[in-house]
């Protein structure tokens, strides 16, 4: 009875650890599955805003316009029709609330009755006109013509350089300026933590004595409990403006002060972790190293960190994984202007800040939503990308190594 | 015993049937608080929930039923009008107070004055020297707030007259680090409200009639209505339910009402 009962509570705590793992992936997959449902839906949209058109005259030779160019036009960049390849003529602008300059309240009526019939008056009279305006009112008789507009492509989406998804009527979705951000920002962190991490890391396992290792480790760790507003107000409190006046720029907002909070974010995970790595080095290794005539330094180089390079990697994928993903002090320190930077001394866009400040105001479900979703996946792929090659990498190491 | 029951569900029930709920504008929201808490403290029996959100949740909700006044910093947009429309619902305006946008500079920064063209031409990128304006030769930094924000785009549409933004502009996620950052960046401009002006920043004068008069961001402008980049910040609720938030809407109103106004930073209305 005993032993059926203890034999009972084994396959029970089996069961609950499988239960748990299978809950853990399942739940991971979900989440990708979710991420990816929503962010390929944007290739099913029109950048221009749901419910609404785009219009021009019926005798307009123009049929369909680049979201870019509907842009252009809107803010009065593009001002004649010659431009886009039409008879030379200026732009008139036309949004539905400038309806009121061209008809009175009585023709355009007190529920809107009136208002197809105006806009379609206008558009006819006018012939140099573009109007945006809701679909509902195109009147049964419509004489303008309604513009073709082509669905977000993924090619735009990836080269694009501007990122305006609020603009109207035609959002702009070019994510290049906020990859480029994320990466400048997170090599930069990676370059600065890394050196840094493994030399401190090299000193506390292998140099520093038993007293002084004691203060530093749990000194290092705290870095990791502080949460990351407080990093990103040091940062655009103290680390801003020594980047300004050290560098002489115009602004301090950049990707370098991303890169150095985030490199100060990163650096827990790779000591921490790298050096108990190290600290696992066997000590007959360490010693046979020393007996067969290695100094100190050719130990470190030659046997504890070839061996611990498994536990070095782990900790630089991890570090590299919370400098690419973090958020709020980024948010903070790099200025967020969707430029495509040339150096790491300007401002930076990344797309986890994109989606953190964007991602609460923007209509549930629509192009923006989803657009945002799609740059979750882009995160996703880049990390996952970043991860295998690692792997790939310390894999390749092992093989020399036996 | 009987008569206790009695008053209790009276208490009850006038409690019920002052209870009332307003959502929406965050920039709205910390004077809806202040107006909800003094209307409660002289009154009661009344119960009054203020929950933030941002003016399109708050008409949103409007529209869905779920609360009974909605705050806004913008008018109602035609979509919101129609929707409300489709529903059989009809809804009542009442403007309850002005919020004055500020434009400011780096304290350092000689620049004083600046027209609306030389605004919106810093703004969409055009203007990139302070030299081109009266200053000195110094690159201008623009900042600004995050794109979905209310405040972002009334000074797209009143200021800039609907042209985008630069996509060099800087986006900041508060005004605390606008001001923060204006303060410490030499060739720095940007945007706040009247109430966040500060010693660190200051203020252009700001001309809407091409240079003839240049207007300070002060109360006193705000309040006789000389000072151009203002908007005034709404409260809607449906014509159905007058009867019960009429008491607090006419509290804000009042001259008490609107001493809060001023004192949470907003313009007043001027009578």
């Amino acid at each position: 009875m005993k032993t059926f009962y203890k034999k009972f509570l084994e396959k029970f705590i089996e069961g609950l650890l499988m239960l748990s793992g299978t809950v853990t992936t399942l739940t991971v997959v979900l989440i990708v599955f979710f991420l990816f449902k929503e962010g390929i839906g944007v290739f099913n949209k029109k950048p221009v805003e749901e419910g609404y058109v785009i219009a021009v005259n019926n005798k307009n030779p123009i049929n369909k316009l680049s979201s870019e160019q509907i842009k252009n036009i809107y803010d009065q960049k593009i001002t004649n029709w010659k431009i886009l390849g039409a008879p030379t003529d200026s732009i008139i602008l036309f949004r539905l609330e400038d309806v009121s300059n061209y008809y009175s309240d009585a023709e355009i009526g007190e529920n809107f009755e009136g208002l197809p019939i105006c806009i379609s008056l206008l558009t006819d009279s006018l012939p140099n006109i573009i109007a945006f305006f809701p679909e509902k009112y195109i009147d049964k008789n419509f004489k303008g013509k309604q513009l073709e507009i082509d669905k977000v492509k993924l090619s735009e989406f990836l080269t694009g350089k501007e990122w305006f998804p609020t603009a109207q009527p035609a959002a702009q979705l070019g994510v290049m300026p906020l990859i480029l951000g994320t990466l400048w920002v997170s090599l930069g962190a990676i370059l600065l933590a890394l050196p840094l991490g493994l030399a401190a890391s090299v000193y506390m396992s292998e140099i520093a004595n038993e007293k002084i290792r004691r203060i530093m480790k749990p000194l290092i760790e705290l870095l990791a409990g502080i949460p990351s507003v407080v990093y990103g107000f040091f940062g655009l409190v103290i680390i801003v403006p020594l980047i300004q006046t050290t560098f002489d720029l115009p602004v301090g907002e950049t990707g370098l002060a991303g890169s150095i909070i985030l490199g100060i974010m990163a650096l827990p995970t790779i000591i921490t972790i790298s050096e108990d790595a190290m600290r696992n080095t066997p000590r007959a290794m360490k010693e046979a190293s020393l007996a067969l005539g290695a100094s100190k330094w050719q130990t470190i180089y030659k046997v504890v960190i070839p061996y611990s390079i498994s536990g070095i990697t782990a900790g630089a994928i991890l570090g590299i994984g919370r400098a690419i993903g973090e958020t709020m002090a980024v948010l903070m320190v790099t200025g967020n202007a969707a430029v495509i930077p040339h150096s790491i001394l300007e401002p930076v866009r990344t797309i986890p800040a994109t989606i953190a400040a964007e991602l609460g105001e923007a209509p549930n479900g629509g192009l923006h939503f989803q657009a945002l979703f799609a740059l979750g996946c882009i995160l996703f792929l880049i990390t996952l990308f970043i991860n295998l090659t690692v792997e790939f990498i310390s894999n390749r190491n092992k093989y020399n190594k036996h | 015993m009987k008569t206790k029951i009695i008053l209790l569900a009276a208490a009850l029930y006038t409690s019920v049937s002052f209870a009332q709920k307003l959502k929406g504008s965050d920039t709205v929201l910390p004077l809806g608080q202040k107006e909800a808490e003094s209307y409660m403290k002289s009154n009661k029996a009344a119960k009054v929930t203020v929950t933030g959100g941002g003016s399109g949740v708050g008409l949103a909700a409007l529209v869905d039923g779920t609360t009974d006044i909605a705050m806004s910093s913008r008018k109602m947009k035609m979509g919101e009008k129609m929707k409300l429309q489709e529903a059989g619902k009809t809804s009542k305006e009442i403007t309850i107070a002005y919020d004055a946008l500020a434009v400011i500079v780096n304290p350092a920064n000689k620049v004083n004055q600046l027209t609306r063209e030389q605004i919106e031409g810093i703004f969409t990128g055009k203007i990139k020297n302070w030299k081109e304006v009266g200053g000195e030769d110094l690159q201008i930094v623009v900042y600004s707030r995050e794109s979905s924000s209310g405040t972002y785009e009334f000074f797209k549409e009143h200021v800039l007259n609907n042209k985008n933004y630069a996509s060099s502009v800087l986006a900041m996620p508060a005004t605390g680090s606008i001001i923060q950052s204006i303060s410490q960046t030499k060739g720095a401009i940007g945007y706040v409200g009247l109430a966040y002006i500060e010693k660190e920043v200051k203020d252009v004068k700001v001309s809407y009639d091409k240079g003839k008069t240049f207007i300070g961001a002060t109360m006193e402008t705000a309040k006789n209505k000389t000072y151009p980049i203002i908007r005034p910040l709404y409260y809607y609720y449906l014509t159905t339910v007058e009867k019960t938030v009429k008491p607090f809407v006419d509290f804000c109103l009042s001259a008490e009402g609107q001493k809060i106004v001023e004192q949470v930073g907003y313009v007043p209305l001027s009578k």
